[in-house]
């Protein structure tokens, strides 16, 4: 409790908090939903934000506003996926390879090393194009995984690199402690905080991600995303027409996710690292 | 201590304490509590007390270099510049960065912080005493620096080299012979010698005592090895939680304690061809957080009495150069 | 003669750089030493002797490169782990860091109890704790609960050291245990030691660089230099009657708390550390005072005089005589 209210001092962690409680009800809302979201034509086409109509409809006769409910709950499902799957995958590479060292860390090191030198965007196009036909959630939440986890499991390496020769390793060792046990008990608490803000870091990420492969058409269009959102209004030419609550909807949705996930991610690594604490909590 | 020898920094019941907001509550670290000293020319004074004793605190403060959450709370801080006492405290920051290196220098306990490792000996050199020596060019900055160097006995191509290329003592002999570039009146060290080899610890402790020699000027060395108090410092001041307890020359501090603290920490040391049992100190050292009332040694003190808990004792003078703060002495 | 502890000419070397260009450096080089039950046996040098690195290969954190270690007579394979077979336990240098900061100290107590299944009920486990930190002056009730932060370095100290005897160890290994604890505090971790070694009958190899402790506190004493013992006896001839010029200025270094007995010559220091290591001849030659022709080419043989073993080429008439 105490941390969460020395977080809410910093007006970035209430804002985005609150940008974020907003945008979790949204998606929660989605289960409520009066329409379909597969199905088109269910509402008049085209109408403009009115009473009945909260942010109006588009095109394809859906709703934008119970459409959008469906858009961030699917993204965040994405990001989530990208985000916990790849922080298993790091902190089970970061951990080994620190812990082992030699060449077990040698390969993880080179294979991760690898994912950051090579252009990732061209292989999830040609991955997307390869995997159109299982194209859903999962797997573009998974296929973002796999290839998210290279930088923070640097990270978390680098970090079980110094606790290793910390004397309380030799300790733990002495007391008669087994490597799993060592390592979960002793390493895992240090590792928390950096694990915590690399997924959000990660979740924004994969957001973006998934918008950019669907305006270029590589998801499933079926399935109401913030990027397939931005792709339909973009295919109907919605700026042109004057539809502007159909393509501003998701635009500032993301937008307000990103900002959020951002300051969220930037106001609670100053909070853990002390030196920057000691300026906020003021002296 | 012979009479004509001057003051060259005075403070006045120095009070210098930290203030964090932890979590929404106030704490006061009191770091330097209510220090009075008088430090002359020509002399090594040395500061001996444990970790967490605000030794190095004292230090900055005597650097007046106060930097939140540091705050100088009460209290002056004299030094005699041009045979005039100066309240530098109230000095600006640019008249306070002046009198650094030329009037007083500081030597930090790791070397290795000092230099840039990727330029050259000879760079640091270059800023550090550039940065002071108005209107002189790269050419009379390095003699100055060479001149030295040769003379505190260090090989002359030390400038040449990266700091990894050095050895850990021969890095500090070169931070030291920086230090003492401008001829300071007074060079402040902070543990100089205490992450060396003993052996190496030996040779760095003999080129401070060149420098003062060769310069007249003063040094206050701080440690908390008494084995090196009793080898280089001509008066030592003990400190104990925030406050100097007891301040005399060297032998008198060797031979005749009178502040129980002292004496345990005197007599805990093993000596060669003695092995007689050394007792500790009994308990621990007092947070500068949470300070105990009265003399902040009572918890641990032997001959506690009432008044001890109660009343943090006077300094009591007991001859010209030795003083006590304890009600034992101010009793007696 | 019983021996606790034998190490019979230990090697550590440490090969640097990489396919093309290889440097061997030799940080133990043919160290041989014992320890007898019931004694403080002091490894003493400056750093980057070896003398941790030693340590490490007792413990067996360290590969050893060559040489035999030997646990009452009994050769130790290198799979074996000291800790768990040999009652041999440890405690660092920095007590702050002995602890993870994050768990409480009691839980490290609970659990090697646990692991070496010391006692069956939680009582038992309790009571095994308890009677082992009343060793060090503490008890359960002290300890149980709280974390590293909220003791002192000395207490932590203390602490490791109760730790280390939970599994009545034969031997324990200490490295600088009191190089960090402050200075009021250091006597009662020293005396800890002897109270240990006469009332429990522990032996204890007491790592250290301050003579003047070595000499309080232990029996016998070894001083390293550069990856090899130059001398080694009773603390009474070592210390007091330094036969190697190397003890003879490690023991004159140590600053004495005393203002009459400042240093009054000068010392040579060091050239390159690794450029010791590598000489040819015996490693102090570059600044031995007494430094004949032969030092320069020939490795000094250990002799023996008085008990004492030396490694220095002026004893070698002597030794002959």
């Amino acid at each position: 409790m105490k941390v969460l209210r020395d977080l809410f001092r910093d007006y970035r962690f209430t804002i985005s908090f609150i940008v974020l409680v907003f945008i979790a009800i949204m998606a929660f809302l989605s289960f409520f939903s009066p329409y379909d979201p597969t199905l088109w034509n269910v509402v008049p086409r085209d109408m403009k934000p009115a009473a009945e109509y909260v942010l109006g409809t588009d095109s394809n006769g859906q709703d934008i506003f119970w459409q959008a409910t469906f858009a961030v709950r699917n993204s965040l499902i994405i990001s989530l996926i990208s985000g916990l799957v790849s922080r298993v995958i790091a902190i089970l590479v970061g951990m080994i390879a620190g812990y082992k060292g030699g060449n077990v860390d040698r390969v993880l090191m080179f294979i991760g090393d690898s994912l950051l030198v090579i252009p990732l965007f061209l292989i999830f196009v040609m991955l997307a194009m390869m995997l159109r036909e299982v194209m859903n959630l999962v797997t573009l939440g998974l296929m973002l995984a796999l290839f998210g986890w290279a930088w923070d499991a640097r990270l978390i390496r680098s970090m079980v690199l110094s606790l290793r020769e910390r004397d309380f390793t030799t300790t733990a060792i002495l007391s008669g402690t087994g490597t799993l046990k060592l390592v979960l008990k002793e390493y895992m608490p240090f590792t928390m905080p950096l694990i915590f803000s690399t997924l959000i870091n990660n979740m924004s990420w994969a957001i973006g991600l998934e918008i950019t492969l669907a305006i270029i058409g590589l998801a499933n269009l079926n399935i109401p995303t913030l990027g397939t959102m931005l792709n339909w209004a973009l295919f109907y030419q919605s700026i042109l027409l004057g539809r502007w609550w159909w393509i501003l909807t998701p635009v500032v949705l993301s937008l307000l996710m990103f900002i959020a996930l951002y300051w969220l991610s930037v106001s609670i690594s100053e909070y853990l690292d002390p030196r920057t604490r000691i300026q906020r909590v003021g002296a | 201590m012979s009479e004509e020898k001057q003051v060259v920094l005075r403070t006045d019941h120095l009070k210098s304490f930290y203030v964090l907001d932890m979590q929404g509550t106030r704490k006061i670290v009191k770091a330097v509590n209510d220090v009075t000293l008088e430090i002359y020319e020509d002399e090594i004074y040395g500061i001996a007390g444990e970790s967490g004793c605000g030794k190095t605190t004292l230090l900055k403060t005597l650097f007046n270099e106060i930097v939140p959450p540091q705050r100088l709370i009460d209290g002056k801080l004299y030094y005699r510049i041009n045979s005039e006492e100066v309240d530098v405290t109230t000095l600006s920051a640019e008249e306070k960065r002046r009198l650094r290196m030329e009037y007083i220098s500081y030597i930090p306990q790791g070397s290795m912080s000092v230099f840039n490792p990727v330029i050259k000996i000879k760079g640091t050199y270059e800023d550090f005493i550039g940065s002071h020596v108005d209107g002189k060019n790269r050419e009379e900055i390095f003699r100055i620096a060479r001149e030295r160097i040769l003379e505190l006995g260090l090989p002359k191509n030390v400038l040449d080299v990266y700091p990894h290329q050095l050895s850990g003592g021969m890095r500090q002999r070169v931070t030291i012979a920086l230090a003492a570039s401008l001829d300071p009146r007074i060079m402040i060290g902070d543990e100089p010698t205490t992450a060396l080899d003993v052996v190496v610890q030996r040779g760095v402790i003999q080129m401070l005592k060149d420098i003062q020699k060769k310069l007249k000027n003063t040094i206050i060395m701080v440690t908390h090895d008494m084995g090196v108090h009793a080898n280089v410092a001509d008066r030592i001041g003990i400190m104990y939680a925030g406050k100097i307890v007891e301040e005399a020359p060297t032998e008198t501090i060797f031979e005749e304690p009178r502040h129980p603290y002292t004496q345990f920490l005197i007599n805990s040391l093993p000596k060669f061809g003695d092995k007689s049992t050394r007792e500790s100190v009994p308990g621990s050292p007092p947070s500068l957080a949470d300070l105990p009332t009265g003399c902040p040694f009572h918890p641990r003190c032997p001959h506690v009495k009432d008044i001890c808990r109660q009343q943090m004792p006077e300094t009591t003078q007991l001859d010209k150069n030795h003083k006590v703060a304890c009600w034992l002495v101010e009793e007696a | 003669m019983d021996k606790l502890l034998e190490a019979n000419e230990l090697i550590k070397r440490y090969s640097q750089g990489n396919v093309i260009s290889r440097a061997v450096l030799t940080a133990v080089d043919n160290v041989s030493f014992y320890i007898k039950p019931a004694e403080i046996f002091t490894l003493a040098g400056e750093s980057g002797c070896g003398k941790t690195t030693t340590a490490k290969m007792i413990l067996g954190f360290e590969d050893i490169t060559d040489g035999e270690l030997y646990h009452n007579g009994k050769l130790q394979s290198p799979h074996e782990k000291a800790w768990l077979t040999e009652g041999v336990q440890a405690i660092f240098q920095d007590p702050f860091s002995t602890f993870n900061p994050m768990r409480r100290v009691d839980s490290y107590f609970h659990e090697t109890v646990q692991n070496f299944k010391l006692a069956k009920t939680k009582k038992d486990t309790i009571d095994w704790i308890d009677q082992k930190l009343r060793l060090v002056g503490l008890t359960y009730h002290d300890v149980a609960g709280k974390y590293p932060s909220e003791f002192s370095g000395g207490q932590l100290q203390r602490i490791s050291i109760a730790r280390a005897l939970l599994t009545d160890p034969q031997l324990i290994i200490a490295d600088e245990p009191v190089s960090m604890v402050d200075a009021s505090l250091r006597m009662s971790i020293v005396n800890l030691f002897k109270k240990l070694r006469d009332e429990l009958g522990v032996s204890i190899l007491y790592i250290t660089h301050d003579l003047a402790t070595a000499y309080y506190v232990s029996d016998r004493i070894a001083i390293m230099f550069r990856g090899k013992i130059v001398e080694m006896g009773t603390v009474e001839q070592v210390l007091m009657n330094p036969r190697h010029p190397y003890s003879k200025l490690l023991r004159d270094s140590i600053p004495q708390a005393d203002p009459k007995l400042r240093w009054s010559d000068t010392v040579t220091l060091a050239e390159l550390e690794h450029e010791e290591y590598m000489r040819q001849g015996c490693r102090f030659a570059g600044r031995c005072p007494l430094v004949m022709d032969v030092c320069k080419t020939v490795v000094p043989p250990d002799i023996a005089i008085d008990d004492v073993l030396v490694k220095c080429h002026l004893y070698t008439e002597e030794a002959e005589a």
